[in-house]
C-alpha cells in the first residue's frame, strides 16, 4: 500500500543506519568519559586501602602476658613509665594538654603503642593485589620480614583526620590543611562574590553599550581563560609583597607574622583567580530572568535599583549560585597559585585567623606524591579522598540550597 | 468633539508627538486627546506603532535605547518629558498591563502588595489587597489561599491579579496593550466587564486587534495606520459608534470592514 506517508524503503534504512551510526559514537563519548573516571577512582582508592606488613619495635609480647588491649589502665600506666622517660612523658603531657591520670584506658593504650611498641610500616600493598594475590604478599612478607605482621589497613582513618603533618606517613595527617583550605574558601567567596555579582549587574543593568564596556567584557571573558599561575604571580606581586602590611596583620597590630604569606593573601589571589568565572556566570543568569518582570516591576512605578534587588537579584540567585559552585571547585584544587603566595607544606599549626601561615589540601597532595617512600602514596591517595569529599559536600550545600529557592520561586 | 473638551479635562494629551527608533520614525505627528474616566480603543494593524503610543504614556519606552521622542504629552497639563520629571512618578499615576500576564513569581498576596509596599503605602495592606483583587473580580477565586504562587493561576485570573496589582499603586491610567489575546472568550469577556466597572473610577487606554472588543468595550476610539514610509499616523479618532458606524476616512472604514490590505 502506498499511503501519504510512505517513502521509498531504501531511503528509510539509510535513515535509520546512519542515525544508529550517530547514537553509538555519541554513546561512546559518554563511555569514555565514564571509564576515565572510574580508573581515576580505582587508582585512588587501589592506594587508599590494602595489606600492610607492619614489624613493632618492641615485641608486645615481652610487654604483657596478655594482650595488650585487654589490659586496665594502671597495668598500662606500668608500661609506660618502666618503658618511657620522664622527660618523655611530661613532653607528652604538656603538648596534648592532659594529663596521663585524667584520660581513659583506651588513650593510654595509644600511647603505649606510639611510644613504646613504635610499629613501622615495612610494606604496603594496593588494594587489588590485597584481594587478588593475598598469598604471594604473605609468602614475600615472610622472606623478607619474618616477624612482621600482616593486616589490612586503611590509610583514610580518624587519625589521618585529626593529626596535623608529620615526616611518618602512619602519623602524618590533612586536619593543618584542611583547615587552611576551608580559610581560603570562606576568603575567596566573601571577597569575590560581592563583588562578582557587583560587576556582573553593573554590566547586565547599568552599563551601556559603549565601547569602553565592550572592552571590559571582553577582558573579562579573557581573564576567564588565563593561567593559574599567572595568578599566582599577580598574587605574589600585590598581596604577598606590596600589600604585605596589611596581608601580614601588621597594619592591625598582629605580631608573629613576619611576611604576608598568609592565608588571607591566598585568599584573595583565588579570588582574583575565579572572579571572571563568577562574573560571567552571574552575568548569565542576570541576563535569563525575562524583561518581561522587569517590565512588570517598572510598570508599577519602582526604581531600577527597587527592580534589581527584589525581582531581578532574586530571579538570577539560583543561577549565581551555580556559578559559585564553579568557582568553589575551581578554587579548591588549585595548587599553583598557592605555591607562589606561599604555601609551606611544613606547617603543621593550624590557621587561627586570616592573619595565619598555612598550608592547603592540595599542596600537601602534591607534597606527598613527590616523596620516594610508598606509604606517602597512600596517604596522599587518602587525602585526595578527603578534597573530593570536601568538594562534594559544598557542592551538595549549594545544590540544595538552589533547588530550595527554585521551588520556593517558580 | 474635541472643540467641547477644555484640556484640565484631558486625562492625557499628546501635541505633535513624533516618535522615533534610531533613524526610524515609527509614529508620525499624533494629537490625541484622551478623555478622563473613559475607555479608550486604539486599533490599527500590526505594525503601525500602537504598542509604541501607549508605552509613551509612561515612559516605558525609556527602556529602548535608540527610543526618543519630539513633541509633548500632556498629563494634568504637565510634559511628562520634561526634563524636571521623574519617570518613576509617571508610571505610578500612569499604570500599565501587558499583553502577556506577568505576576511576580511570588505569592498572590505579595503581587498586590509589592507596588503598593514599594510606594509607600502605610494603612492596612490586607484590606489594600481584598479590595484590589475584589475590584479585580479575582477575589473569590483567590480568597481561600493568597500565600498560592501568581503562576499557578489560570492565564485570565493571571491577567486579573496583573490588573489588581495595577490598580494597588492606586494610579488615575491603566494602559492596557492587547490584555485580551491570551485569553479565550470567556476570560476576555470577563475583562472587558472588568475595565467597564473600573472605567468610573480610572481612565483606560486599551490597545486591542479585536474589533469587536474595541467596538463593545470602548467609549473613544483612536484608528491608526502606516503611511508610505512605514510611519504610524492617526487616521481618525472619536466616539466608538461613529467609528464604527459611520467612519469618515476610506482607511478607516476598509480597516473595520475587513478590506485592509
Ligand atoms: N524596541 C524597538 N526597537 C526598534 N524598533 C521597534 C521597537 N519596537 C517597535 N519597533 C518598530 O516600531 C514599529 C511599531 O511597532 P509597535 O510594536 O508599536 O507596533 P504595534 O502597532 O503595536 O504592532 P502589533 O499590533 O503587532 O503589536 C514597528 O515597525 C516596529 O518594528
Ligand atoms: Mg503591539
Amino acid at each position: 500500500m502506498s499511503g501519504y506517508f510512505s517513502t521509498p524503503k531504501s531511503n528509510l534504512a539509510m535513515r535509520h543506519r546512519v542515525g544508529g551510526v550517530w547514537k553509538a559514537i555519541f554513546f561512546l563519548s559518554t563511555a569514555i568519559g565514564l571509564l576515565a573516571l572510574a580508573v581515576l577512582v580505582i587508582t585512588i582508592l587501589d592506594d587508599v586501602f590494602g595489606l600492610v606488613a607492619v614489624v613493632d619495635k618492641v615485641d608486645r609480647t615481652t610487654l604483657a602476658d596478655r594482650p595488650l588491649e585487654d589490659l586496665e589502665k594502671d597495668e598500662l600506666l606500668a608500661i609506660l613509665d618502666k618503658k618511657v622517660s620522664v622527660n618523655r612523658l611530661r613532653t607528652i603531657q604538656r603538648n596534648g594538654g592532659f594529663t596521663l591520670d585524667e584520660i581513659p584506658a583506651g588513650e593510654v593504650y595509644e600511647l603505649v603503642i606510639a611510644e613504646v611498641v613504635k610499629p613501622t610500616v615495612e610494606e604496603s600493598y594496593p588494594l587489588f593485589d590485597s584481594l587478588f594475590k593475598r598469598a604471594e604478599i604473605e609468602a614475600e612478607v615472610a622472606q623478607k620480614h619474618p616477624d612482621a605482621t600482616i593486616y589490612f589497613y586503611s590509610w583514610l582513618n580518624q587519625r589521618f583526620l585529626t593529626n596535623s603533618m608529620s615526616t611518618t606517613p602512619q602519623l602524618a595527617g590533612v586536619r593543618t590543611a584542611l583547615f587552611g583550605s576551608l580559610w581560603i574558601i570562606v576568603i575567596t567567596v566573601a571577597f569575590a562574590f560581592p563583588i562578582g555579582v557587583g560587576a556582573a549587574i553593573y554590566l547586565e543593568e547599568y552599563a551601556s553599550r559603549s565601547w569602553v564596556n565592550r572592552v571590559i567584557q571582553t577582558n573579562i571573558d579573557n581573564l576567564a581563560g588565563v593561567p593559574s599561575i599567572v595568578y599566582g604571580i599577580l598574587g605574589l606581586a600585590i598581596f604577598v609583597r606590596t600589600l604585605s602590611a596589611l596581608t601580614s596583620g601588621k597594619a592591625f597590630g598582629v605580631e608573629g607574622v613576619e611576611t604576608g604569606r598568609t592565608v588571607l593573601a591566598a585568599g584573595l589571589t583565588m579570588g582574583l583567580l575565579v572572579l571572571p568565572i563568577l562574573i560571567i556566570n552571574a552575568q548569565e543568569a542576570v541576563r535569563a530572568v525575562p524583561n518581561s518582570l522587569r517590565q512588570a516591576s517598572y510598570g508599577l512605578g519602582a526604581t531600577q535599583w527597587q527592580t534589581i534587588w527584589h525581582h531581578v537579584l532574586p530571579s538570577a540567585f539560583p543561577g549565581i549560585l551555580t556559578g559559585t559552585i564553579l568557582a568553589v571547585s575551581r578554587a579548591i584544587g588549585e595548587t599553583a597559585p598557592l605555591i607562589l603566595v606561599g604555601a609551606s607544606s611544613l606547617i603543621n599549626k593550624d590557621p587561627q585567623g586570616i592573619f595565619s601561615y598555612f598550608t592547603a589540601l592540595p599542596i600537601q597532595i602534591y607534597n606527598w606524591t613527590s616523596r620516594p617512600q610508598a606509604e606517602f602514596r597512600n596517604i596522599a591517595a587518602a587525602a585526595i579522598i578527603v578534597l573530593l569529599v570536601v568538594l562534594l559536600s559544598l557542592n551538595a550545600v549549594a545544590i540544595l540550597t538552589r533547588n530550595r529557592l527554585t521551588r520556593r520561586a517558580p | 468633539m474635541t472643540e467641547t473638551l477644555e484640556k484640565q479635562h484631558l486625562a492625557i494629551e499628546t501635541r505633535d508627538m513624533h516618535l522615533f527608533y534610531g533613524h526610524f520614525r515609527a509614529v508620525k505627528d499624533v494629537d490625541l486627546q484622551v478623555i478622563p474616566q473613559k475607555i479608550t480603543a486604539i486599533i490599527g494593524p500590526s505594525g503601525c506603532g500602537k504598542s509604541t503610543v501607549l508605552r509613551s504614556f509612561n515612559r516605558m519606552n525609556d527602556f529602548v535605547p535608540s527610543f526618543h521622542m519630539e513633541g509633548e504629552v500632556l498629563f494634568h497639563g504637565q510634559n511628562i518629558y520634561a526634563t524636571d520629571v521623574d519617570p518613576v512618578m509617571v508610571r505610578q499615576r500612569i499604570g500599565m498591563v501587558f499583553q502577556k500576564p506577568n505576576p511576580f513569581p511570588k505569592s498572590i498576596y505579595d503581587n498586590v502588595a509589592w507596588g503598593a509596599r514599594i510606594n509607600g503605602f502605610k494603612e492596612n495592606m490586607d484590606d489594600l489587597v481584598e479590595q484590589t483583587l475584589r475590584q479585580a473580580a479575582l477575589w473569590d477565586e483567590v480568597k481561600d489561599d493568597l500565600r498560592k504562587s501568581g503562576l499557578s493561576l489560570s492565564g485570565g485570573q493571571q491577567q486579573r491579579l496583573c490588573i489588581a496589582r495595577a490598580l494597588a499603586v492606586k494610579p488615575e491610567i491603566i494602559l492596557m496593550d492587547e490584555p485580551c489575546s491570551a485569553l479565550d472568550p470567556i476570560a476576555t469577556l470577563k475583562i472587558e466587564d472588568l475595565m467597564r466597572e473600573l472605567s468610573e473610577q480610572y481612565t483606560i487606554i486599551i490597545v486591542t486587534h479585536n474589533m469587536q472588543q474595541a467596538a463593545r468595550a470602548s467609549d473613544h476610539t483612536a484608528f491608526f495606520t502606516m503611511d508610505e514610509d512605514r510611519a504610524g499616523i492617526m487616521v481618525e479618532y472619536g466616539e466608538t459608534n461613529q467609528i464604527f458606524t459611520n467612519p469618515r476616512d476610506k482607511r478607516t472604514e476598509d480597516y473595520i470592514t475587513g478590506r485592509f490590505g
